[in-house]
């Protein structure tokens, strides 16, 4: 458990980080809270030569309030949004599901700009992102670009991110109206990865749905949103939502692996979404 | 426990103390093997092989010199001179087991996948680390096997190319007539059930330091091991050095659960290296690599038939076990599943017992003892067991347990196979479980639960276990061809101000023996509890010993510290009638004080008689003047815990997920030195056993890679994931000590698998569901009632084929 050799930079600013990215170019990985990197890097699974270190970049940190969306710093650490007055108060789907992010220790150090932008199907908040149609900022040496969430999620632990972009905000929309939402995370153990979650969001009144979302976690190389199960709950009412979780593993292509075959998977998507809305629809 | 059941004397025995160990382990002021730092100490790291079978054709070691800090590199054939042979075994079960010779360092052949070839040794663990990545292995891949039944079949690849099969033994034993009691039974449920291979989790990871001679001709080697003793014995054999040249100490060790009762490679590299380099050296195992390089435990396919009269008595029962032996034949690897022999009637009486178990090698890890060792896998075969027939019977599976158990009046019991249970009271221990569980509450919920087809559904699991531990006496051991014996040692020092210094010859790594070694002295000598240090785990200070492991320490070691300290007291009591000018028998002896029978006033303190005897001014003419004894003792028996352990799961038949709603176990371990040690262990106990039945499992590809290759993948509970345990005991004292007690080290893991499992199985019985795989995970519980839905559907459609298809 011992990584290999790299050099070491302390970016102080995101220039800095975006200077010495476009110097290193591929043989640099930047340092966020660490929880994903550094156990890759131990296994020696990763061995990047140079690590840029974004822990002083102090600017990174924080929850702004920018109008219909919240602006939330990447190096802000999961506890930091789960406490979030800001978070809690527009976006608390964000906060519940940072709440079941590894264990103590990690929603301290990690962060959810790291979270994101090693854009693994089995983390928690890349799925919830994609169901907030959420956008995350990144700088390069050209400036400043968005990506919407729908965008990002390229193929298994890749994304739309550039080398040379530093991942710099991540915005999420406030929620205006009666949403109710749930996230049902499905484990073997308190404290691991999702082997299937489904997030439901879902936005209505007197029993009929005028917005439903759903993110699924770990059901395909990327997160994924659950289009077929959303698109017949819109407009439909509460008593459809056991026949519309019927449809969440269509579009999926779920991995194998010894926690569960694809067609469990699809299994438990299906059954997951429908405790997920039906919790959501409360 | 209440005060009046404590005999007024025992100050300290029954108590719970607060463990002397602990501020300082828990602060973190400990020395674990990897915390010493020796002038000049090199790092070793290990070139360990990526494929499960090979042959070797050339290792280079050329590049790993030029890196930086690397002071030297060799292969297997570099350092093969230095071996007297390989690795020990010591138990060959049968005379004609077949035993690979197993160097610490390969040299033509690979057999499992994390097989040492090559060895580098850097000025830091940092550039070792670096450096093995630039040793050049050449490997010429051999077929791999993996799976027992496959490696049985005639014409089977081999899994190490020098033996002629993959059997390493077939060993039998059978009690009574077998074939009789089969051929008249009312009934016979038969069932195949797998133990699945598991990894040993021991908070630390194995370490080793190997220190040259520097001031004498005496090696020292620190090593996080269970068994200083035993290993001392066996590198001195394997690596040619002295045995009184050689020191052997485990420091603070930081639980083994039998993955450090061993003799490891790693343990005679250091010693060869220290040898050859002149220098101290240190290797520590990464937890990734101690997943391949650690033995492994379980691991077993287990063929069970059990027959009934029509009274549902048991007849008779046949066991017929594959053990995974894996690559190689570590220090007791054969020995662990023959155990069962022993132990697969349990708490039953039957007429016959057929056991028969079948050695295999295979392309992976060797297996050894893990904590209940043979006894577990019995234990969950038979309970298990039980269950089924119950089923099939028809009966309440309390009703077909009690039925056959031993009654509490029939003690001491000859059993089926052959030992004696000395007590047991296995009724006492059932009735207070029912009564902690709320039995019959529990089977209304479930049948409330059935009724309405709830989605989560409730099972009840039952398991009456009993165990053999404190393995002795050293006769027994013989016979089963062990290569030791079952004795423990231990010797009690009077110091000249009063203070008492015990030496025990078992290897404490968390279990607390300084603490309970203190409340026996301090009883036994009438001392303070605060005044006796008890020392361990360096063959220097504890010359004698068998260590730890097996549930021994207590009944054997501690049994040992008694018989010294009586000795002490003896010495004591003729030095105190000289002084006092009384005869012997006239002396009384309460709590430390010496008194005259009829003379109130003539008192002297055994630390009074330990000064004067320091003085050695004035001594009885026929003694020496020391009151420090030594004992060495052997028991007559094993121990035998006992207990009912009850556990109801609710099942979410809709995701196959199992939660752990309550635990109760009521364990019989006899007396208990100190009761808050012993909550400790039947907590860890029940962890470990509830981890087997539900989470943990070492999984290989068909190329015996080790798919469960980080604690990432292997599945290890943390307390968020178990249930509060509600803990009591029953007490029916050992007869076979004069503690009165029997191991507690083990107790809970071999008791909570089966109850687990039974309780998922019986929330599944009314979906057609007779067995779960283990680890019962979401996955596996999930395909069983998929499985038992289709072989249903298969039956109704076969019956409605017969039917003309009216189905």
């Amino acid at each position: 458990m011992i990584p290999a050799t790299f050099d070491y930079i302390r970016a102080g600013s995101v220039d800095e980080a975006v200077a010495a990215l476009v110097e290193h170019g591929d043989e640099a990985k930047l340092l966020a809270g660490g929880h994903s990197l550094l156990p890759l890097m131990k296994l020696r699974l990763a061995a990047p030569e140079v690590i840029i270190d974004l822990g002083r970049v102090d600017d990174l940190r924080g929850v702004r309030d920018g109008g219909e969306h919240l602006a939330i710093g990447a190096m802000t650490t999961h506890d930091a949004v789960i406490k979030d007055p800001l978070v809690q108060e527009h976006c608390g789907v964000l906060a519940d599901v940072t709440r079941t992010v590894g264990d103590a220790q990690v929603r301290h150090r990690g962060t959810i700009g790291g979270a994101i932008a090693h854009g693994d199907a089995a983390s928690d908040l890349p799925p919830l992102l994609l169901a907030l149609d959420g956008t995350v900022v990144v700088q390069g040496p050209d400036g400043r670009r968005n990506i919407r969430a729908a965008d990002l999620f390229v193929d298994y632990l890749e994304t739309s991110i550039r080398e040379d972009e530093v991942l710099v905000e991540v915005r999420v929309p406030k929620l205006v109206g009666q949403w109710g939402w749930h996230y049902e995370k499905f484990g073997r153990v308190a404290q691991a990865w999702a082997i299937v979650g489904s997030c439901a969001l879902i936005k209505g009144s007197n029993g009929t749905i005028e917005d439903a979302r759903v993110g699924l976690t770990h059901m395909g190389t990327t997160p994924l949103r659950a289009s077929a199960t959303e698109a017949t709950l819109r407009g439909a009412s509460t008593d459809a939502i056991a026949a519309a979780a019927e449809q969440a593993a269509e579009g999926t292509s779920p991995p194998s692996d010894l926690n569960a075959t694809p067609e469990f998977r699809e299994h438990l998507a299906r059954v997951l979404t429908r405790r997920a809305l039906t919790a959501a629809a409360g | 426990m209440t005060a009046l059941d404590t005999p007024p004397t025992a100050l300290n025995v029954g108590r719970t103390r607060l463990r002397k160990e602990d501020a300082r382990l828990v602060t973190g002021r400990t020395q674990w093997t990897d915390n010493l730092q020796l002038n000049g100490m090199l790092h070793v790291a290990l070139v360990r092989s990526p494929m499960a079978h090979a042959r070797v054709t050339n290792v280079d070691v050329s590049a790993a010199l030029e890196q930086p800090g690397v002071v030297a590199a060799f292969t297997g054939a570099d350092l093969v001179s230095n071996w007297e042979g390989g690795l020990p075994c010591a138990w060959p079960v049968t005379e004609d087991m077949a035993a690979p010779v197993h160097l610490p360092l390969a040299t033509d052949e690979v057999r499992h996948v994390g097989d040492a070839v090559a060895v580098v040794v850097a000025r830091s663990k940092y550039q070792a680390a670096d450096a093995i990545e630039h040793v050049l292995v050449d490997y010429d891949p051999l077929p791999v096997v993996t799976d027992m039944e496959a490696a049985l079949a005639d014409g089977a690849d081999l899994a190490d190319t020098s033996l002629s099969s993959n059997r390493s033994y077939t060993w039998q034993k059978i009690d009574g007539d077998i074939d009789a009691a089969f051929d008249g039974a009312a009934h016979v449920t038969t069932r195949r059930f797998i133990q699945q291979r598991l990894i040993p989790l021991a908070i630390e990871t194995r370490s080793v330091v190997c220190e040259p001679p520097t001031h004498s001709r005496e090696y020292t080697l620190w090593s996080a091991t269970q068994v200083p003793h035993i290993l001392r014995l066996m590198l001195a054999l394997t690596c040619g050095v002295p045995e009184h040249e050689l020191r052997v100490v485990a420091p603070d060790v930081g639980g083994g659960f039998g993955s450090k009762l061993n003799v490891y490679a790693e343990e005679a590299i250091c010693l060869v290296l220290a040898r050859h380099l002149g220098v101290p050296v240190k290797w520590t195992e990464s937890r990734s690599e101690g997943f391949l390089s650690t033995i492994h435990g379980r691991d077993q396919i287990q063929d069970l038939s059990i027959a009934f009269d029509a009274d549902n008595r048991i007849k008779g029962l046949k066991v017929e076990l594959m053990a995974n032996m894996g690559a190689y034949l570590q220090l007791v690897t054969p020995g662990v599943p023959i155990l069962g022999a022993f132990m697969f009637n349990a708490i039953y009486k039957m007429d016959a017992l057929s056991f028969t178990c079948h050695g295999v090698f295979t392309n992976k890890t060797p297996t050894d003892a893990y904590r209940g060792a043979g006894r577990p896998e019995a234990t969950f075969g038979i309970e298990r067991l039980i269950d089924e027939a119950a089923h099939e019977l028809g009966v309440e599976p309390f009703e077909l347990r009690e039925r056959n158990w031993i009654k509490h009046e029939e003690f001491p019991y000859d059993t089926v196979a052959g030992i004696t249970y000395d007590s047991g009271n296995y009724e006492a221990a059932t009735a207070k479980a029912k009564e902690l569980f709320d039995y019959d509450g529990l089977r209304a919920e479930q049948a409330r639960r059935r009724e309405a087809d709830d989605p989560v559904q409730l099972g009840i699991g039952i398991s009456t276990f009993t165990e053999m531990c404190g393995l002795a006496p050293s006769r027994v051991l013989g016979s089963l061809s062990y290569g030791a014996g079952g004795w423990e040692h231990a010797s009690v020092r009077m110091l000249p101000t009063g203070k008492v210094e015990v030496i025990t010859g078992t290897s404490p790594h968390g279990q607390g023996h300084v603490t309970a070694w203190s409340q026996i002295a301090a009883d036994q000598l009438g001392v303070d509890y605060e005044d006796v240090e008890v020392r361990h785990g360096d063959t220097a200070v504890a010359h004698k010993g068998m260590d730890t492991y097996g549930s021994r320490s207590l009944v054997v070691g501690g049994y040992a510290v008694v018989s010294a300290c009586d000795k002490v007291v003896a010495k004591a009591r003729k030095v105190a009638a000289h002084l006092l000018e009384a005869s012997e028998d006239d002396l009384e002896f309460d709590r430390g004080t010496f008194s005259v029978k009829g003379s109130p006033d003539a008192t002297t303190t055994i630390q009074d008689v330990a000064l004067a005897v320091f003085a050695a001014h004035d001594y009885p003419e026929d003694m020496e003047p020391s009151l420090d004894s030594d004992a060495t003792v052997d028991p007559e028996n094993f121990s035998y815990p006992h207990g009912t352990h009850l556990c109801a799961v609710e099942v979410d038949t809709e995701t196959g997920h199992v939660h752990l709603r309550s635990y109760v176990a009521v364990d019989d371990i006899g007396k208990v030195i100190n009761p808050q040690i012993v909550e400790g262990q039947v907590h860890g106990g029940l962890a470990q056993g509830i981890a087997q039945a539900l989470f943990e499992e070492a999984v290989y590809d068909a190329d015996g890679n080790l798919t469960t290759g980080s604690i990432i993948d292997y599945y290890a509970p943390s307390a968020a994931d178990l249930p509060t345990f509600v803990t009591d005991r029953t007490e029916t004292p050992a007869t076979t000590n004069p503690l009165g007690v029997k191991g507690v080290g083990e107790a809970g893991t071999i008791a909570s698998t089966p109850a687990v499992i039974n309780a998922v199985v019986d929330a599944l019985r009314p979906m057609g569901v007779n067995d779960v795989r283990m680890p019962a995970s979401p996955r596996n519980v999930w395909e069983a009632m998929r499985s038992a839905r289709d072989a249903s559907a298969t039956g109704r459609s076969e019956l409605g084929a017969r039917e003309g298809g009216a189905a």
